[in-house]
């Protein structure tokens, strides 16, 4: 097999006096989905922001290679550049910056990073049309501040269209899935789905099964008090639908 | 030592002074401080004023022995001694930089981020390049075309010299000296400053520029300006400045008069660059500022636009008295302070025409230990049947240790009228930072991109060039002052 996209090996990362994650060990290789479950406050949305590179966590032990280069090295810009996307679950409202401004210095920052040439204004503009077509975003969000005055739905479509511009080699989707209504989360999916290449992979961080119909992982992993307990295939998530997380929890209590 | 006689005679005789534009090119030669009657008459006599303006000094200094120091706005400082600034300064030839290499490695790289011209850069440092002298001043390069328009643009000494009918005429009839203690000081002892008057019906074809400086240290410095637009004419003044480093505090207590008479308009737009003092607050400039206008014809307008990121202290309410039915005041501001500065900036709109209607943009920015205070005053008087005022404050807080303020004075005495406020408060916080680190953005590129686009309004306002400049300078003002 190819090399993982994404190595983690025995990651433990604290807030102040408190590890939340435990070591954690996951590989990602090119081209697959795994879906990432476990009750709240597990430390799933930790492990998403750990990897972003945000500053509040720290971490205590372990290694993350992304693409083979020490991950935790580097600032979260770089790991930006260097093809890290993270759908928030809570994405921030930037008043004052449009969607567009926002998009094209994200946009030529990376391009700048991959020794690219600045898109133009043309290039660009229709570039962020056929993205947003994907999904379905109207245009005139164009020039609105980026997530300002957005719906909560609106706020994580707009996540999915971020990505779809940016085009990361690994994106990590935390709970993109809640707060949508049934057609969004269709488009999401969608979206999704589009995006899914042999080069890419995708950390998709989520409650709910239903997702997991429209967009099928390869791997499913419970994560529970800062550890993965348990890893399966796509089944492992009806599973854990029809009885819920005490049946791996339990069996967890007993393994330690 | 003939030389240095040859030049401070031209200083005092003519305008000299804004023919080269920056003082930085000569060393001063500084009157021993205090004030009194003396150090007045020494000033106007030095300048070869005639009596009347000697006798105006007086009076001015005389209203100023009786009044106090205002202490109501929201900024606190060291009291100021007087008696220990020196009011006159005369230039002679110093030992300047020969090349930029020779200047401060600190004041370039800000001349570079601004993006100036490496000439512009030269003058600015006060390297002595003679050709590129004449470049600096746009009054000295335009001064034939504007003068075949009858336009007159110069230095307030000359215009005493050269009109003085139009100078008594107008000089003190917007902010009289006794107007307030900054002013009735000005009034006193003003060094200089420019004159710009435009005939009925010109429209003034180039934005009319000057940079202000200041420069040897414990030198106030009292600027005087005055601006007059005839019936239906259009004048736009520019107004810039950059400082270099000093460890004093200084003060600068300037008073800008403008007047538009019957469908004149005046845009007069400020960048205020002015050494801020170190991360801790020492050896900033105090900005105590006078500037107002009068829209004394119907119809006519006046617009203030003001982006101020510099000095340690200012204290500036650009305002407009709205005397001429149908007439209109604008004031547009962005204010920027960090590290210890302190700003308690607004404007003054007084409604005394007809439908005369007022508009107040205001977009204060604060990071580090700074604060930052709006106060607006917006008047209606009874005779201002069908007034309107808009206002719209809004305050930016970078970081969790500064602090905005906004103090609102609303006073209607006619029932016509019709005065709206809104104020918003955002910050910047942790959050809004790691989404942009995390698309990719650093740290200095997201607030730089989350500012202009807080202050697009306003810089919008302002001359194409100057738009540019000021919105680098924003990004500059703010550097450091987050992560
Ligand atoms: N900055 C922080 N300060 C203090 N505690 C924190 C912080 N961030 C996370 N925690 C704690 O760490 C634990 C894991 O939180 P995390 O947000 O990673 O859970 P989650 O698995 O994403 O939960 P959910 O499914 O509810 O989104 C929780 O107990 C949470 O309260
Ligand atoms: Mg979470």
């Amino acid at each position: 097999m190819a090399e993982p996209i994404l190595r983690i090996r025995n990651l433990h990362a604290r807030v102040g006096e408190t590890e939340i994650l435990r070591g954690v060990n996951l590989d990602v290789y090119p081209g697959q989905l795994h879906a990432i479950m476990g009750p709240n406050g597990s430390g799933k949305s930790t492990l998403a922001a750990v990897l972003a590179g945000r500053e509040d966590y720290e971490v205590t032990e372990g290694e993350v290679l992304f693409d083979g280069k020490n991950l935790l090295e580097m600032d979260p810009e770089e790991r930006a550049r260097e093809g890290l996307f993270l759908a928030f679950q809570y994405p921030v409202e930037i008043p004052g910056v449009s969607t567009a401004t926002f998009l094209k210095t994200a946009l030529n920052e990376l391009r700048k990073h991959r020794g690219q040439e600045p898109l133009d204004a043309m290039e660009f503009m229709n570039l962020m049309r056929e993205r947003a077509a994907l999904v379905k975003i109207d245009p005139t969000f164009f020039s609105r501040s980026v997530n300002e005055g957005f719906s909560g739905g609106e706020k994580k479509r707009n996540e999915i269209f971020q990505l779809a511009m940016l085009e990361p080699r690994l994106a990590i989707l935390d709970e993109t899935d809640s707060g949508l209504d049934i057609d969004a989360l269709k488009i999401v999916a969608d979206g999704v789905n589009a995006l899914r290449s042999p080069a890419r992979a995708f950390l998709v961080i989520t409650h709910y099964q239903r997702l997991l119909n429209y967009i099928v992982p390869d791997v499913v992993h419970v994560l529970y008090r800062g550890r993965i307990i348990k890893t399966g295939p796509k089944e492992l998530a009806l599973e854990l639908e029809a009885k819920g997380y005490e049946w791996v929890t339990e069996t967890d209590e007993v393994a330690l | 030592m003939s030389e240095h006689v040859d030049i401070l005679d031209q200083l005092t005789a003519s305008d000299y002074e804004y023919k080269y534009g920056f003082e930085s090119q000569i060393e001063e030669e500084v009157v021993p401080p205090g004030l009194n009657e003396e150090t007045i008459r020494l000033i106007s006599e030095k300048k070869g004023e005639p009596e009347w303006m000697l006798q105006w000094r007086l009076q001015a200094f005389r209203y100023w022995q009786t009044m106090k120091e205002p202490h109501w706005a929201n900024v606190r400082y060291t009291p100021i001694d007087y008696q220990a600034i020196s009011y006159y300064a005369a230039p002679k030839r110093k030992t300047q930089p020969r090349s930029l290499d020779e200047v401060d490695p600190e004041l370039r790289r800000t001349f570079e981020k601004l993006g100036i011209p490496l000439h512009e850069q030269e003058v600015l440092a006060g390297v002595a390049v003679d050709a590129v002298l004449d470049s600096v001043s746009v009054a000295t390069t335009f001064r034939e075309k504007l003068q075949s328009l009858g336009i007159i643009f110069c230095s307030m000494s000359e215009a005493i010299r050269e009109y003085p009918d139009l100078v008594r005429k107008y000089l003190g009839s917007v902010v009289p000296p006794n107007d307030n203690f900054f002013a009735a000081l000005n009034s006193a002892v003003f060094s200089d400053g420019s004159f710009c008057y435009v005939p009925p019906g010109v429209r003034c074809p180039i934005e009319l520029s000057t940079y202000f400086r200041i420069n040897a240290r414990n030198t106030g410095q009292f600027e005087r300006t005055l601006i007059i637009a005839d019936e239906g004419a259009y004048v736009s003044y520019l107004e810039g400045c950059t400082a270099p480093m000093r460890d004093e505090n200084q003060l600068h207590a300037a008073v800008v008069e403008l007047v538009a008479l019957a469908g004149a308009e005046i845009k007069y737009s400020t960048v205020q660059n002015w050494y801020p003092g170190d991360r801790e607050g020492r050896g900033g400039i105090y900005n105590f500022v006078t500037k107002r206008g009068i829209c004394l014809g119907e119809s006519s307008k006046i617009s203030w636009t003001q982006v101020e990121t510099g000095s340690a202290i200012t204290w500036k309410y650009p305002s407009v008295i709205l005397k001429g039915d149908n007439s209109v005041g604008e004031f547009y501001s962005v204010a920027v302070t960090n590290h210890r500065q302190q700003a308690d900036t607004g404007t003054k709109m007084t409604h005394i025409g007809r439908n005369t209607r007022s508009r107040i943009v205001s977009k204060g920015i604060s990071a580090g230990y700074s604060q930052n205070s709006y106060r607006g005053l917006v008047r209606v008087n009874p005779s201002a049947d069908g007034a309107r005022n808009f206002s719209q404050c809004d305050s930016l807080l970078i970081g969790d240790k500064c602090g905005a303020h906004t103090f609102p004075y609303i006073e209607v005495h006619n029932p016509t009228a019709i005065v709206e406020h809104e104020a918003t408060t955002s910050k910047i916080g942790e959050d809004i930072l790691f989404y942009c680190n995390q698309r990719g953005i650093d740290t200095e590129t997201a607030v730089a991109l989350i500012i202009n686009g807080y202050a697009r309004e306003v810089l919008s306002k302002l001359p194409m060039e100057f738009a540019v400049e000021a919105q680098k300078l924003l990004a500059i003002s703010l550097e450091g002052s987050v992560g």
